[in-house]
């Protein structure tokens, strides 16, 4: 039995039919194309599939897209706005913070949360926020670094 | 080469499609009409098959076809394995599980669906008939008997091999002290963050097949390929979009990789598998996995005399495609940083009912310099002589090299002094053991752990490899003056877009922007091997270095014509050629581009302007060898050059990194105090990209140090079977890294490089370890196993 559901991602509106048991993620993947969301565990752990869901950042690879019902998502397609990057994904560049890529959107996508809730973290802090998320290239320095110029250009 | 970008902390030009989410896994290339594929795999560790029902499954709507071990099995070939050693026991190793199955995870049925929810569905409907087998699960007991999994061969020894040179018995009589030490190195996933992921397209029409695959070696995969499918491999193109991470563990041939394009040509549709974290903790390759026994002899003095390591490697069941080669590089990196006079190696190599052991970054070469490093510590322990100090007295001097081991290798360039000394100055060792000891005084447990290691690298000539040591470019100048550089070397997440084209721009003496890289895709590039064992840029930039400077061969002589001039007139500078003696009456030059973007009228390429001229650009040239209309005589036209490049030797990186740790006696816990890595790695072509392969490796090692291990229970389960159980490090659990650098020149390859991506994980555990082992030594500890969790610590510090 098929469910509608009316979003906004990336600024865009969006209605669709959708099963109940069809995940944010491959809603956004499938139906959406917007491939930039990763899957790299199904089961909340890497951090990999995160989205922002009404600003909070949410794993979509362990939630329905019937859940975003009424949502506004933004994905690492939308995070960049007029051609300009945001500032983390300048960060992510600028400092190394990605190698295979695979984690980066979820990354970029949580150290963006991290700075919203707080803009000027400590390393530490930005380590903690980042527990959600997990790299296996980089060891996670040069991303620290990404966050910390992000937050830095933020303030300037 | 003018120097502008070889050396500079040069961002990467790929990461741009990757912050956007723009770039393309395998699971983001759509193609219409595309069905998805799942696996029906085994639950238990050992089992025989009496049947297995499909018909539920092809019931459910939406499946299409459901495939078992018994369709295929006259029509795909063999799983490959490249290694070939003497008396090796090879098992018949097929994509889909056929009478037996041997491990967790093990592939019985293929279904294909039009939905992935449908593929997932069926699998549950698929009704396989077994019969429970006793497993065999622990490698030591595998190697005196038990349920033999391979019923022919007898028993579940695959292999055994004795290497090294030198009379062990006797360095072992004339030792002041004999030490040993039994050394579990545990089994390790991999984790690449993008599990495996496969799509395949038959066109029946041209009978082509096109393989996209998450791997590192697209070249070597169709080769396969083709074999295992029995397609033509010109007919038969394999393409590796991004890859998210590999590690190894994507430099492999599998048996899901044959099986989807077999699927696709049956089918006349697309197939499309992506790998789930589970099935990837099960049926991905799984590294280490070896149980030894040190024996170490020196003198009083510290003098390394002999060592010998008796190892039973856990091969798992089957052999993927480098599995028992990996043990024998073990025994090849056995003497470390050190002058060691006799060296053994006895590998005991065998079948368990788990996943195959393959390649995982280091691949046999971590557990070798963590014996070795171990080894050192017991020997500083017993003498009680500093760590470090043991191990200078144990080193070659840097003008010894190339340096011959008793492994038999011929070390190519090194200076382990200076390593040692800046890692030492960098983190004030005199004063950090004068604290230790004060903290000791106040019941603090601060550790100092000290490794210097040697790794093998830039894999390797081909007389030592099983499928070609070599690598292979081409580059090419286009009319527009653009450069492109096909790379047979597969990187994934290595940044060799960049590292490649800074290579390229220097030695063009053009924009950085203006070199396109292109990899991973047969049917453009020409044959390659990969991107593994540190490789990339020590043979495959080398190669790229040397296609080069033959193209400017040829545009030099081009050059000449366009001047007017002889060639021994024109010089090369900084993407020019130029008349000597014009340059020296300094005389103008015309240096404006050819064909300026976008200005070029339509229909009509404008031809390069010459006459007067003193100077002609390389661009001038590309485009001057591509109208061809006066060029001299006996040339070709078009500007491109493909060089493969074979190593004469292999690179040895090396360094000193020193962890410095806490041990809280409340919890057992670990707290990093400083972590130094100082790294030579030989030239560097970018040290952003360099820091960033130090870091990751370091990261993984202390995966490997304190979290991670692969568990099977007894009856062959896998406990670890998600990464809730199978603990990854995360940010908040790793230090800040500080790294510095020597840099000893390789005189294996004209670029000097030696290869960096593994270093980490090979030089950082034993500091890790012997950081806490240090620690710990007011309570009598000598070593520990890894992963030294909390528990273990906690036992030992409150049962003292």
């Amino acid at each position: 039995m098929k469910k509608a559901i009316n979003l906004n991602v990336n600024g865009v509106p969006y209605r669709h039919e959708v099963e109940p048991r069809v995940l944010l993620v491959h809603y956004l993947r499938d139906l959406l194309s917007l491939t930039g969301t990763h899957v790299g565990c199904e089961t909340s752990l890497c951090g990999a599939c995160t989205v922002l869901v009404d600003g909070q950042a949410v794993k979509s690879c362990t939630m329905f897209a019937v859940q975003a019902d009424e949502c506004s998502i933004t994905t690492i397609e939308g995070l960049a706005r007029n051609g300009e990057l945001h500032p983390v994904q300048e960060g992510f560049w600028e400092c190394h913070g990605l190698q295979c890529g695979y984690c980066t959107p979820g990354m970029i996508m949580a150290g963006t949360q991290l700075l919203d809730r707080n803009p000027q973290p400590s390393a530490e802090e930005i380590r903690h926020g980042l527990e959600g998320n997990l790299c296996r290239c980089t060891g996670y320095q040069h991303i620290v670094e990404a966050v910390e110029y992000a937050a830095k250009k933020a303030a300037s | 080469m003018a120097n502008k970008y070889v050396g500079q902390r040069i961002k990467r030009t790929e990461d741009p499609r990757l912050i956007k989410g723009l770039a393309h896994y395998v699971d983001d290339i759509k193609l219409p009409d595309t069905l998805h594929v799942t696996f029906v795999r085994s639950v238990y560790a050992h089992a025989r098959i009496n049947g297995v029902d499909t018909s539920e499954a092809l019931k459910l709507p939406g499946v299409v076809a459901v495939y078992t071990g018994k369709d295929i099995a006259d029509k795909l070939g063999p799983v490959p394995c490249a290694s070939a050693l003497p008396d090796l026991k090879v098992p018949d190793h097929r994509a889909l599980a056929n009478d037996k199955v041997y491990f967790v995870g093990h592939p019985i049925a293929a279904i294909v669906a039009t939905d992935r929810y449908a593929a997932r569905d069926a699998v549950d409907l698929v009704m396989v008939d077994y019969d429970d087998l006793p497993a065999i699960i622990d490698v030591e007991e595998a190697a005196q008997g038990g349920p033999v999994i391979h019923e022919a061969f007898g028993d579940n020894i695959a292999y055994k091999l004795t290497a090294g040179e030198g009379d062990i018995d006797a360095a072992l009589a004339s030792a002041d002290h004999v030490l040993s030490q039994r050394i579990v190195h545990q089994r390790l996933a991999p984790i690449a963050m993008e599990p495996r992921g496969v799509l395949a397209r038959y066109f029946p029409g041209e009978e082509e097949l096109t393989v996209w695959s998450s791997t590192q070696i697209p070249h070597l995969l169709r080769t396969q390929l083709a074999l295992m499918i029995g397609i033509p491999e010109n007919k038969l193109r394999v393409i590796t979009p991004e890859v998210g991470g590999g590690f190894g563990s994507k430099l492999n041939v599998y048996g899901e990789e044959a099986l989807l394009g077999w699927i696709a040509i049956q089918l006349g549709k697309p197939v499309k598998w992506i790998e789930t974290r589970r099935e990837n903790m099960q049926a991905t390759i799984h590294g280490r996995g070896q149980v030894g026994y040190l024996e170490i002899g020196c003198k009083n003095d510290g003098t390394i005399t002999g060592l010998r390591y008796n190892v039973f490697a856990d091969l798992g069941a089957y052999h993927q495609l480098l599995t028992p080669a990996i043990p024998t590089l073990t025994g090849l990196m056995l003497s470390g940083a050190y002058r060691i006079p006799a060296i053994q190696i006895n590998v005991t190599a065998c079948f368990t009912n788990k996943m195959a052991t393959d390649a995982y970054r280091g691949a046999g070469r971590p557990e070798a310099t963590y014996v070795v490093e171990r080894g050192m510590d017991l020997v500083a322990a017993e003498l009680g002589i500093d760590p470090a100090e043991v191990r200078l007295r144990n080193f070659p001097a840097a003008d010894e090299f190339p340096f011959h081991t008793a492994t038999g290798l011929d070390y190519d360039s090194g200076n382990y002094q200076a390593a040692l000394a800046k890692a030492k100055e960098i983190i004030d060792y005199p004063a950090l053991r004068a604290e230790q000891q004060k903290g000791r005084s106040e019941g603090r447990l601060i550790g100092i752990g000290v490794s210097t290691y040697v790794e093998i690298c830039a894999l390797g000539p081909s007389q030592a490899m099983p499928a070609g040591g070599w690598e292979s470019a081409t580059v090419r100048i286009e009319p527009t003056g653009k450069v492109t550089v096909m790379t047979g070397a597969s990187p994934h997440g290595q940044g060799q877009e960049t590292s490649f084209a800074q290579i390229a721009a220097d030695e063009l003496g053009v924009d950085l922007n203006d070199v396109t890289v292109i990899h991973g895709d047969t049917a453009i590039v020409q044959y390659g091997i990969g991107t593994f064992g540190s490789r990339a840029t020590a043979v495959g930039g080398t190669a790229v270095l040397i296609a080069i400077q033959k193209l400017k061969e040829k545009a030099s002589k081009i050059a000449a014509h366009m001047l007017q001039a002889d060639a021994s007139k024109v010089a090369f500078e900084e993407g020019k050629y130029s008349m000597h003696a014009a340059r020296a009456a300094g005389a103008t030059e015309a240096s404006e581009p050819v064909v300026p973007v976008g200005e070029a009228p339509a229909g009509a390429i404008p031809e390069p302007q010459t006459e007067g001229r003193t100077s002609v650009t390389i661009q001038d040239v590309a485009l001057a060898a591509h109208l061809a209309k006066e060029l001299p005589p006996d040339t070709e036209p078009g500007l491109s050059a493909t060089y493969f490049f074979e190593p004469k030797n292999f690179t040895f990186p090396f360094g000193t990194h020193i962890a410095v740790v806490e041990v809280d006696r409340e919890t057992g816990d670990i707290k990093f105090l400083r972590y130094v890595a100082v790294d030579d790695c030989g030239k560097v072509i970018n040290p952003l990209l360099v820091d960033g392969q130090i870091h990751g490796g370091i990261v993984q090692s202390i995966g490997q140090a304190l979290f991670e291990e692969v568990v099977y229970d007894e009856q062959g389960q896998l406990i670890t079977g998600t990464l809730m159980d199978y603990a990854l490090p995360k940010a908040s659990q790793v230090p800040l890294m500080e790294l510095d650098r020597t840099e000893t020149p390789s005189p294996v390859n004209p670029l000097g490089v030696k290869g960096v991506g593994e270093a980490g994980t090979i030089g950082a555990t034993p500091a890790i370890v012997g950081a806490i082992v240090d620690a710990l030594a007011p309570f009598g500890v000598k070593h520990l196993d890894m992963p030294v969790k909390p528990e273990a610590i906690w036992r030992i510090v409150n049962q003292a």
